[in-house]
């Protein structure tokens, strides 16, 4: 049952990261930001095998291998993004966070671009 | 999941001996070292997470093939 697991060590780093935030905030915060990493790291196996059942099936039914990629990369950073943003805005820095996000949606837009391309080829060879 | 729990607990307990310490020094009166002392349990709990960090970007990289 990893699910008993994750939730009892996330209430046991809360506990933690209260008790240090009395006498030393920055220590409590990396405590926070260990915990997050250690209880992400326990899921990250459970993400490989569904992207690997996606990739299966996107072969069988012979989707670009382009595509998929993109869109796995694109979840790839929304991910890491939104963890470093979540983490400053938990240290107080809305702006920085604000900012992380900026620069994830820009990285998103460029990844994005090829499939935006593909789709507007395609639409002109239908309206030729 | 359980080498990960050990890591936590290491990190709090560097982070209430260093709490602990700037207290102690700070009552004797030496108040530069305590500073000093804060320094080094920061730094130290620095380390480590900033492995930890390496280790899941990378993990995360080949998850989503982000190269």
């Amino acid at each position: 049952m990893e699910i008993t697991q994750i939730v009892g060590f996330g209430l046991v780093a809360a506990v933690l990261v209260i008790i240090l935030r009395q006498y030393k905030p920055e220590i409590a915060l990396l405590v926070s930001i260990a915990a997050g990493v250690a209880l992400f790291l326990a899921v990250l196996g459970k993400i490989g095998a569904v992207i690997e059942v996606l990739q299966d099936l996107s072969r069988r039914a012979n989707v670009n291998m382009v595509y998929l990629g993109a869109i796995l990369k694109i979840v790839g950073i929304a991910y890491i993004a939104d963890f470093g943003a979540q983490i400053c805005r938990d240290a107080g820095e809305g702006a920085l966070a604000a900012k992380i996000e900026l620069a994830a949606k820009i990285l998103i837009l460029v990844l994005a671009i090829p499939i935006v391309m593909a789709v507007l080829d395609i639409l002109m060879k239908i309206l030729d | 999941m359980g080498t990960n729990i050990d890591l936590i607990f290491k990190i709090a307990g560097v982070g209430i001996l260093t709490a602990v310490l700037h207290a102690l020094l700070k009552h004797a009166g030496k108040e530069e070292y305590a500073h000093l002392a804060t320094l080094a349990g920061v730094a130290i709990i620095l380390m480590w997470v900033i492995d930890l960090l390496g280790n899941l970007f990378d993990q995360v990289k080949t998850v989503f093939r982000l190269f």
